[in-house]
């Protein structure tokens, strides 16, 4: 390995989060903006999204055309895109380890951003019993076999999830000219906006099974199909050649365990606090590592504020210690993880387990109540879908004590 | 070199013929490559070598502390474990001497520690070492609370059983070993003093016959007209975790053995991962390979209790093997020489351990048979892929990199696989014949991901390769 070369800002991964982050970097000057992409293209998981849903309202696109976008933009600023290489691990507090087929390199830099996103939990990790047939894979693998690679799938699949992740698997498998034999989940309803779960039911007679459970993966050599039992104890096996686990995302946190960050116990990526930075000073974190998963918006939206907060460490800024954030049933999680009081701006996101019957917050910080919130959806309660993402405004942080205890969200 | 999966079989006979392509066959294929003279077959009913039972097992390299004193088992794991630690050395298979540690929980296993350390001195084995708590903690700091103390035997280790069982047969077959895959044994029958084998590939022809059919051994022993003992097939759940839980854990730690069994373990693997089990489920069906909601569960809790903060971890595979169990506590090896036949059976959990032992045995018997093996001759050494995280991969090889940049270029990359090397594997002595048989070649979409990222790019590349 021949030295070590710096840069000023690293950014791992060519996401929306990672993009943006590095497209405002190197527009504002903050001198050499490199971002490291292992794979071929950069763009993330919207480069094989083949749908819409991605920029704007007044200029929608779909996520390879939105993919292609953030890549150029990053681009032209001024910020250097590397596909093809790979962070291995880290080689300092500010360096890290990389290969690609110039051979390893050290590279360190001022400030690091991780944006290393999300992943769907295989069949594996979801512990489903059964036999090891072909024809079992995630949403991410589905579309880039069919979108990316042209390559044939089965003809029948089950669909595991009932999130707008699954709506858009069922959408992959049908433009596959495959069919699907139903969607699967084990919550009371479908998890997506209505109307996408009514076009699916009624336009394209995808049988929605509710309450339902996968409990065997069926077949010797090509999956032949899936048991599945309902909540009453009703068994059947729906006969397949494919089935698609959908959604259950979390973080790729590697990079970041590897380099003794601390991580949030909720969900499982690098705690960062309203500056997107982690507990190591220079290195900050965007995008689906903090909050599995996000939208490619929410995920370009925190690249671009990450970037006002490299700048200020660039020129020279503290790296104030941070207060953990800590929530309590039915919620599962909130991103940021960690509170200064100097955090005005954006807004935190909250995973909850279940439908908020009531849905005003408490905000508390040692006993003392900083604030009462009431969380805005766009949906009326009835429709909230069950594991719900629900915003939090930063109006309360200038009230928490920079050396208090743990501030608190409870559902009050 | 011939590897075939389909169309017809040679017709001319062969001297030996080996049924069943698992770590024995293929060890045996090997020993037997060493003698120019005779023409040798390998017969395997999967598409791959090492399908049955060597695929699905712990991976450890066993000192045979607690094999049956005088056992023939005892004697080949013995003999057995230093011949593959030199093999592995040799062929750049990943082998680990991590050594093992028997927890105990409770007043009555801390009892029985003693009487295995006397057990293994029986079978020669004289490293153990009864351990307390402090030393026990210290060794294994993530280690759940109660335990009193541990039995070590630093001699065992931990070994990548797939790459065994491969660099047997690719030796074999470089040797002049005919592969045939596909090629289930049906009937069996003899003429003129030659065996038919009959396939669903044709009749296969041989003087000298050598069943390795593992789980089925009993099938084809029936098959040959012999009912000396019946396979029961034993079903091991495992669980493996992440590369991220690989610091939990620094010795493969193993249940003390009691009356209920002998428990789930916890081992590092050589690809970094963390292994708990096995469950041990009597069955009758021999392709119940399947993992149960009941087994997993079961792992979990008694995971929870020997290393809490695994469960933590996210889950990359799981898998259930089956274990030739015969109902004895020994191999049964056996030569039937008015038959010309001989009998590789009962080759339980130890068999990968034992396997270069158990091959160099079975060619003694053969000559005792009536087999005149001719000169012998050294083979040449075949150097591996390395797997093993304890050894430089690929990609972190510069030199590698610099003379062929595809060494660079990641295409798995929660396993951190090559381009280069999935092109190797595809391009090899026995090439995979599915994405399966690639990721045991490579370990390309056997990460966390399991696919997410790669699996169609890696799928792309076979496909490439195959077409």
């Amino acid at each position: 390995m021949s030295g070590v070369r710096r840069v000023d800002v690293l950014v791992v991964g060519a996401g929306p989060g990672g993009l943006a982050a590095a497209a405002r970097l190197a527009a504002a000057g903050a001198g050499r903006v490199e971002v490291l992409e292992r794979e071929q293209q950069a763009g993330g998981v919207p480069r094989h999204c083949a749908h819409g849903g991605f920029g704007t309202w007044t200029h929608p696109l779909t996520g390879p055309s939105y993919a292609r976008l953030l890549a150029e933009g990053a681009a032209r600023a001024g910020a250097v895109v590397r596909t093809g290489v790979t962070a291995l691990d880290w080689a300092g507090p500010l360096a890290l380890t990389t290969v690609s087929p110039r051979g390893p390199e050290k590279i360190e830099a001022a400030a690091i951003v991780l944006a290393t996103g999300a992943r769907e939990r295989p069949r594996a990790a979801r512990l489903v019993p059964g036999t090891r047939p072909a024809g079992v894979c995630t949403t991410g693998e589905l579309q880039q076999a069919v979108h990316l690679y042209g390559q044939r799938i089965g003809s029948r699949a089950v669909v595991v999830g009932a999130e707008d992740v699954s709506y858009a698997a069922t959408a992959t498998v049908r433009a596959s000219g495959a069919r699907v034999v139903a969607m699967v989940t084990d919550l009371p309803r479908a998890q997506a906006a209505p109307a996408r779960a009514l076009d699916a039911r009624l336009r394209h007679g995808v049988p929605l099974l509710t309450g339902t459970t996968v409990t065997e993966l069926l077949g010797h050599g090509r999956l032949s199909g899936v048991r599945v039992r309902h909540r009453d104890g009703r068994s059947a096996v729906l006969p397949c050649d494919t089935v698609v686990f959908t959604g259950d995302f979390v973080p790729d946190h590697e990079l970041a365990r590897r380099g003794g960050l601390v991580c949030d116990p909720g969900t499982r990526g690098p705690a960062v606090d309203g500056a997107l930075r982690t507990s190591r000073a220079g290195v900050f974190a965007v995008g689906s590592v903090l909050h599995p998963v996000g939208s490619a918006a929410t995920a370009a939206r925190e690249g671009a504020r990450a970037a006002g907060a490299v700048r200020q460490w660039l020129a020279g800024g503290d790296w104030p210690g941070a207060v953990p954030l800590v929530v309590s049933e039915p919620l599962r999680w909130i991103a940021p993880h960690r509170v200064t009081p100097a955090d005005r701006h954006g807004r935190y996101v909250l995973r909850s387990t279940e439908p908020l019957t009531r849905r005003v917050l408490r905000v508390t910080q040692d006993g003392r109540t900083l604030d009462r919130v009431r969380v805005r959806s766009s949906l009326p309660s009835a429709l909230v879908p069950y594991r719900t993402t629900l915003t939090l405004t930063a109006r309360w942080t200038h009230r928490v004590d920079a050396k208090g205890g743990p501030v608190r969200i409870t559902v009050d | 070199m011939t590897v075939t999966a389909q169309g017809p079989l040679p017709e001319r006979p062969y001297d030996v013929a080996i049924v069943g392509a698992g770590v024995v066959g293929c060890a045996i294929a090997r020993a037997l490559a060493r003698h120019p003279g005779l023409r040798v077959a390998l017969v395997e009913a999967q598409d791959d070598v090492g399908q049955g039972t060597s695929k699905a097992n712990t991976a450890i390299l066993h000192t045979g502390f607690d094999a049956v004193p005088g056992s023939l088992e005892a004697r080949l794991v013995r003999e057995g474990a230093r011949m593959l630690a030199a093999y592995a050395t040799e062929s750049g298979i990943p082998v680990e001497p991590v050594g093992a540690l028997l927890v105990a929980w409770d007043a009555d296993q801390l009892a029985r520690l003693p009487r295995l350390a006397e057990k293994a001195e029986r079978n020669a084995y004289r490293d153990t070492r009864i351990v307390g708590p402090d030393e026990l903690y210290t060794r294994e700091p993530h280690l759940g609370p109660g335990a009193l103390g541990a039995l070590h035997v630093p001699g065992e280790s931990i070994v990548c059983p797939w790459t065994t069982t491969l660099a047997y047969a690719t030796q074999a077959v470089r040797h002049g070993v005919d592969l045939h895959l596909g090629c289930r044994v049906t009937r069996a029958s003899r003429q003129d003093g030659e065996h038919l084998l009959h396939t669903d590939r044709g009749t296969l022809r041989a003087r000298f016959l050598v069943n390795a059919a593992g789980l089925h051994a009993d099938t084809l022993d029936r098959l040959l007209g012999r009912q000396d003992f019946t396979v029961t097939p034993r079903r091991g759940q495992l669980i493996v975790f992440d590369k991220l839980a690989r610091p939990l854990v620094r010795h493969i730690l193993l249940p003390v053995p009691t009356a209920l069994g002998k428990g789930v373990l916890v081992a590092p693997t050589v690809y970094g991962n963390v292994l708990l089990g096995p469950t041990a489920e009597d069955l009758d069906d021999k392709r119940a390979t399947g993992s149960t909601a009941e087994g997993l569960s079961a792992l979990r809790e008694q995971g929870r209790r020997i290393l809490p903060e695994l469960l933590d971890e996210e889950v990359t595979a799981v898998y259930a093997g089956l274990r030739a169990a015969t109902g004895h506590e020994d191999y049964r090896i056996a030569a039937h020489r008015e038959n010309s036949y001989v009998t590789v059976g009962g080759i339980r959990s130890t068999g990968l351990t034992a396997s270069l032992a158990i091959a160099a045995h079975v060619v003694e018997l053969l000559a005792d048979a009536g087999l005149d093996p001719g000169p012998a001759r050294d083979l040449e050494p075949v150097r591996m892929p390395n797997l093993g995280e304890a050894f430089p991969r690929p990609h972190q090889r510069a030199d590698l990199i610099a003379a062929d940049p595809e060494y660079g270029t990641l295409v798995c990359h929660c396993e951190r696989v090559s381009r280069g090397e999935i092109r190797d594997a595809l391009a090899s002595t026995i090439p995979p014949r599915g994405l399966d048989g690639l990721r045991r070649r490579t370990r390309a979409r056997a990460g966390r991901c399991q696919g997410f990222y790669c699996g169609a790019a890696v799928r792309a590349l076979f496909e490439e390769a195959t077409r």
